[in-house]
């Protein structure tokens, strides 16, 4: 090559063929590609739900503005998503100590797999089922829980006769989130020192204080971490929570059990997008981008609680 | 003789107690556990079968019997701690087979009413002109094959060549920010995604845009993140004593990634992009948004609406028409052929990780 005998004789440089730099060159942007792909998200929701935020109130749904649209939708998002976390979390963490040490080594792994594979199921088919099994199973607890229970304000009732409740809802949302819970706290279990579980062991502890004064203290904070993630999926999930839940528009209330709920965001885009014009796609573009910045926001909390406990790695 | 020097042999007597104790006191009997687990579980049985109750609050009945009698008789004979421990033992078991019972009823639901209308009919028919029963998904398999290839072909060489940059190349401020928004990015809403795809391409061809092509660009916006992640993690698992030994031969270094990196990662790369394609197949909400619905054959990804799978049995379900059964039975039909696929490539993706797994030594 021309270009390295000609190249002046320092000996640490490695010569730059321009095949190198090529290659460089292309992979460095399609990684700064993302990071633009990330800031157009941003930047074409907001061009998109601009006219939203400054049309008159009168033109928005609902005639009261877009404050008084998107808010209800909020609260619907928040309860339900918070709720289904509050079932999933400790089911998942329970799975994963069950996978993790307590069931035999040889079928671990693929029970391992069968959650995986939970994880894998399209969101539509959660929806047909949530609607068609879940939901007519819940209406005979439902009324139950709605005559004894109802002094609770989850279950104050009336009971929806159709089952298709916010209660259904979180059940399904909380099966939804379940896998991806269990992968990241089991990858955290697995990781726990052997020494550590060894010496809690040999000093006499049963299983349940080794998982307590081993395990648990080290998955603490990939616990915490992956249930911010569980919130960032329950937050933005559409397909089930548009099919399973019979929403009414403007019910903001602790009610579960009622046929009368809030809608989440996600599944409000979903149900009036395709008929939706004018200021109308404009307003759900703009409760979109209200939605991206609650689960951006979730997510990186998520992720900086996750690698904080990377970097605490070697002090164990 | 060294012989009279050691005492008679003697053979440790462990029947006896030692100091009146025997060395199994403390302890429930061997078993107790799965007795105690079958006896509720047949008083459970009994309660259904003689006393006419439903499954359900039988079987609670049983477990909660179970845990009680357990944690109660190992307290007495064994103390708290053991008892707390055979409690959580018993509890996180229940939790385990609690979460597998939805994971049963979809996949036993799912077959049961999808396999109703797995006929020829339905897979090499479209929906043009049908109003009542028949009809069938072929447009809409053709429409999820072409929308997901394309997906997958924008995101793999955008993926693959970032993870490149993020392992070979990048250091500094710019590959931390790249690795921490790639991890956000995973967390997206898909419905967000669509919006997204769909407002891009209203700046490009104006209001109101349904096709293909804007599908694609949304489920590319899910799928990147998951490529570059599992691309990332195969690369450095490649020993850095293959890089060393082709720059020691003057190899470059773009030539030593091509020629000797990629392919010693390609199976796990080919696992991952497997399982990302199974992820975005059965997006609904992006596609709804940007690729809509047609009932008949469309095969130009930059013309038009563009029926795919899941969106097609949402609208059967949503809108079901004035025979609602045969729309029913098309929505499950299309899940079933949708849940199919994807454990297809879920098996597809073990297998290729299995069979083209690189040699180590």
């Amino acid at each position: 090559m021309a270009s390295t005998t000609e190249a002046p004789p320092r000996k640490n440089r490695v010569p730059r063929r321009p095949g190198d730099r090529i290659f460089a060159g292309v992979s460095t942007g399609s990684g700064v590609l993302i990071l633009v792909a990330l800031a157009g998200v941003a930047v074409f929701l907001v061009t998109e739900a601009w006219p939203a935020l400054t049309a008159p109130a009168e033109d928005i749904p609902g005639g009261q503005g877009l404050v008084f649209y998107i808010w209800p939708l909020l609260f619907g998002t928040l309860i339900s998503a918070v709720l289904a976390l509050v079932i999933a979390v400790p089911l998942a963490v329970a799975i994963a100590l069950f996978i993790t040490y307590y069931a035999p080594r040889s079928i671990a792994k693929a029970l391992g797999y069968i959650i995986d594979l939970l994880a894998a199921v399209p969101s539509i088919i959660f929806g047909l089922w949530g609607m068609n099994v879940l939901a007519p199973v819940t209406v005979d607890p439902a009324s139950w829980a709605s005559e004894y229970l109802g002094w609770i304000p989850f279950f104050a009732g009336p009971p929806s006769s159709t089952g298709r409740t916010m209660l259904v809802a979180i059940i399904v949302l909380a099966v939804m989130v379940l896998p991806i819970i269990t992968a990241v706290v089991r990858e955290a279990f697995m990781q726990t020192p052997q020494l550590h579980e060894e010496a809690a062991l040999a000093i006499g502890a049963t299983r349940w204080e080794m998982i307590r004064m081993a395990a648990l203290p080290f998955g603490r904070s990939s616990i915490i971490g992956a249930s911010m993630l569980g919130l960032g999926r329950a937050l933005g999930e559409t397909m089930a929570v548009a099919m399973v839940l019979s929403a009414s528009a403007g019910g903001i209330t602790f009610n579960l059990i009622s046929s009368d709920n809030p809608p989440t965001i996600a599944a409000n885009i979903a149900l009036q997008f395709p008929e939706a014009t004018g200021v109308g796609i404009h307003t759900l573009i703009a409760s979109g981008l209200v939605l991206f910045a609650i689960t951006l926001a979730v997510n990186m909390i998520a992720r900086a609680v996750i690698n904080r406990r990377k970097d605490f790695d070697g002090a164990n | 003789m060294s012989t009279s020097l050691t005492t008679p042999q003697q053979d440790p007597d462990l029947n006896t107690p030692l100091g009146g104790v025997s060395l199994t006191a403390g302890q429930l009997p061997r078993g107790a556990a799965p007795t105690t687990l079958v006896a509720a579980g047949l008083a459970g049985l009994l309660l259904w079968f003689l006393a006419d109750w439903d499954i359900v609050p039988c079987a609670l009945l049983a477990a909660a019997a179970y845990v009680v009698i357990i944690y109660t008789w190992s307290r007495a004979v064994e103390g708290p701690r053991k008892a707390t421990d055979r409690f959580v033992t018993a509890a996180v078991s229940g939790a385990f087979l609690l979460a597998l019972l939805p994971l049963v009823s979809v996949i036993f639901t799912v077959v049961s009413r999808g396999v109703v209308r797995f006929d020829s009919e339905f897979f090499t028919y479209s929906m043009v002109g049908v109003t009542s029963e028949g009809g069938g998904i072929y447009h809409a398999m053709m429409g999820t094959l072409i929308i997901t290839g394309l997906a997958t072909l924008i995101s793999v060489p955008i993926g693959m060549l970032t993870a490149i940059y993020l392992v070979e190349y990048g250091r500094g401020k710019l590959a931390k920010a790249i690795t921490f928004f790639v991890d956000v990015m995973t967390g997206i809403p898909s419905i967000v995604a669509g919006l997204f795809a769909y407002a891009l391409f209203v700046m490009m061809f104006g209001p109101g845009v349904r096709m293909g092509m804007a599908g694609a660009v949304a489920l590319s916006v899910l799928m990147i993140p998951t490529v570059v992640r599992s691309t990332e993690e195969m690369l450095k698992l490649v020993p850095n004593e293959l890089r060393e030994a082709s720059y020691a031969l003057a190899v470059p270094k773009w030539r030593t990634i091509l020629k000797v990196v990629l392919p010693t990662a390609l199976a796990g790369i080919a696992t991952g992009v497997t399982l990302a394609i199974a992820r975005v197949i059965g997006e609904t909400a992006p596609l709804l948004v940007t690729a809509g619905l047609t009932d008949g054959d469309n095969f130009d990804p930059f013309d038009g609406r563009m029926t795919t799978l899941s969106v097609f049995s949402y609208y059967e379900y949503q809108s079901p028409g004035l025979f609602a059964e045969a729309s029913f039975d098309r929505a499950w039909g299309a899940a079933l052929v949708l849940i199919i696929i994807v454990m297809v490539l879920n098996l597809v993706a073990r297998a290729i990780s299995k069979l083209f797994a690189p040699k180590t030594r």
